[in-house]
């Protein structure tokens, strides 16, 4: 017993822990409008992106870094969008170019110049030492702008995730709430990238909301259960992190994935049936295959 | 059933072009639709049905020629069924309230916004199908559900594409007197159909479509042996049946009155 309570004598687990739990709670959150709306690969893109940000602004304001790599993601995140609605190409080979691209030039930087702040490994798996306050208050403030957002334009929000077309027949400008949208994932990304790391963030996008969807029919409950599930996979994989002595952000997803496993197996057929078409866009001649 | 069209304006197309990627799928229409109109739009496949649609809705901009819009015009749109997400994890009282600009703060409906959905899906006779999620319904109820939340806007202006599309014939005609009843209400409507016989010869206006305007008017005015040719490239025998105009495909084995072997 005190073996299991050792890790909460120390100040840099606390924090890690209530980290790892907003953290978790943000992205599960956050994750279900990516993972319906088909956009697991933008938040792959968008971390690694930010990356590139963050490994810039260690070079010429490593103090302002946060701001620097968030500034970044979210230019790259506009970017994105205008360059996939001007043009031919899709949004997958948009992120595919930008995003890599700015995640190469954040390997580039760190190799060349060394790092005044996280090591190059922590900031691509995640590490709860060194988490300052004003890291956490940060998260904390993201974590209530983006609950805040979700709140005060749920409607909208389910109506433009679900039916882009009619719903900006019906009034919803559809464009300044993907651009929210986008604004508000940079910033859970940023907020998390410490704890998660930067590859590992894209899949605690994907991981809570795609559980959740085997659970439930009901886009309010699957904001609910996600918001959960990504809450106990950040604390219990926190915890198992520090028995385990290995970066917090890989125990984090690993947790996920079991959890995954545990409920895919519990579920069966239909949780699969309900999983079956995240992530990808409606196509004609689909009804054919679900009715 | 009145529904040609004498009413105030509530879109005009002048001379409008458009089409996707340079590539022009409507050319030189103008159309307009009026506060009483009825309307099917008919045409072959790719003839630019939807593309007339979407003109209308305003999701899609013309490459030449201008839309005009009554101010402050409320429209609703009932989608094709075939291009919906029945994956998507939301329960039928979602689906429909989703229409109506929230008055609170996050999921939970206000009383008055629970009361509205629950009268529409009443008059629409699915009041009972509100916890369900939307794959668990059949063709007739899901096409119902998709015109419970275009109700909910109280719309001025219903556009519908393919509403009887994938149906039975039961709900064909249930649909049908159900538009017909918003129609008698003031709803002024406008559809896409490929159902000749079964929806188009019932309307009171036809609009034939193929990569533009072919011809438009009342059903005896607009099907005709000509006038089908000319929009679906096949030759095609008009017959009347009890006053009604049916169409008789003469398809390429009947072309000399043979039929087919």
């Amino acid at each position: 017993m005190t073996t299991l309570l050792e890790p909460f004598a120390y100040a840099f687990f606390q924090k890690g822990l209530v980290v790892a739990g907003f953290s978790g709670a943000l992205l599960g959150l956050i994750g279900v409008f990516i993972v319906l709306r088909g956009m697991s690969y933008i938040g792959h893109g968008l971390s690694h992106s930010i990356f590139g940000g963050f490994a810039a602004m260690q070079l010429f304001a490593a103090k302002f870094y946060a701001l620097g790599a968030g500034l970044w993601g979210i230019a790259s995140a506009l970017a994105i969008t205008a360059v996939t609605k001007r043009s031919k190409v899709g949004a997958d080979a948009a992120i595919g170019v930008i995003t890599i691209a700015s995640f190469a030039l954040g390997v580039a930087l760190f190799s060349k110049f060394g790092t005044s702040g996280p090591s190059f490994e922590n900031a691509l798996f995640g590490s709860i030492l060194g988490i300052t306050n004003g890291q956490i208050v940060g998260l904390i403030v993201v974590s209530v702008v983006t609950s805040l957002f979700v709140f005060l334009r749920y409607r909208a929000l389910l109506f433009s995730s679900f039916d882009p077309d009619v719903a900006n027949v019906s009034g919803v400008n559809v464009g300044r709430i993907e651009a929210a949208l986008m604004v508000v994932l940079s910033l859970a990304i940023l907020a998390t990238l410490t704890v998660i790391g930067v590859t590992l963030v894209a899949a605690m996008l994907v991981i809570p909301a795609v559980i959740a969807r085997m659970l439930t029919n009901s886009f309010s409950r699957m904001l609910l259960y996600s918001t959960v599930i990504g809450l106990f996979c950040g604390i219990a994989g926190m915890y198992a992190s520090y028995f385990a002595d290995v970066p917090s952000g890989t125990m984090i997803v690993l947790v996920g994935a079991s959890l995954f496993i545990i409920v895919l197996s519990l579920t069966g057929t239909a949780g699969l049936r309900r999983s079956a078409g995240l992530d990808s866009h409606a196509e004609v001649g689909s009804i054919a295959k679900v009715r | 059933m009145t529904g040609t069209g004498v009413g105030p304006e509530l879109i005009r197309l002048d001379g409008v072009s458009a089409g996707y990627d340079h590539h022009l799928v409507l050319k030189d229409v103008s159309f307009h639709i009026h506060e009483d109109q009825f309307t099917g739009i008919v045409g072959p496949s790719g003839a630019g049905k939807t593309t007339l649609l979407r003109l209308l809705l305003q999701t899609l901009k013309p490459t030449v020629g201008t839309v005009w819009k009554s101010p402050d015009l409320r429209i609703a749109y009932v989608p094709q069924l075939e291009t919906v997400n029945w994956n998507f994890p939301i329960t039928v009282f979602e689906c429909v309230l989703m229409s109506r600009k929230s008055s609170g703060f996050g999921p939970k409906p206000t009383v008055a916004e629970k009361e509205s959905v629950d009268q529409v899906l009443e008059r629409l006779g699915i009041a009972d199908l509100g916890k369900r999620h939307i794959r668990e319904l059949s063709g007739g109820q899901q096409q119902r559900m998709f015109l419970a939340r275009a109700l909910l806007r109280q719309p001025q202006l219903l556009l519908l594409d393919e509403p009887t599309s994938g149906v039975d014939i039961s709900t064909r005609h249930d649909i049908m007197h159900l538009l017909a009843d918003l129609h008698e209400d003031g709803v002024a409507i406008v559809l896409t159909t490929h159902d000749l016989n079964g929806i188009a010869t019932h309307l009171p206006h036809l609009v034939c479509v193929n990569g533009g305007i072919v011809g438009e008017g009342t059903p005896s005015e607009v099907m005709t042996s000509a006038l089908l040719e000319r929009t679906y490239g096949a030759k095609m025998d008009v017959l009347e049946h009890l006053g009604v105009r049916l169409v008789v495909d003469q398809g390429p084995g009947n072309a000399e009155g043979q039929r087919l072997k």
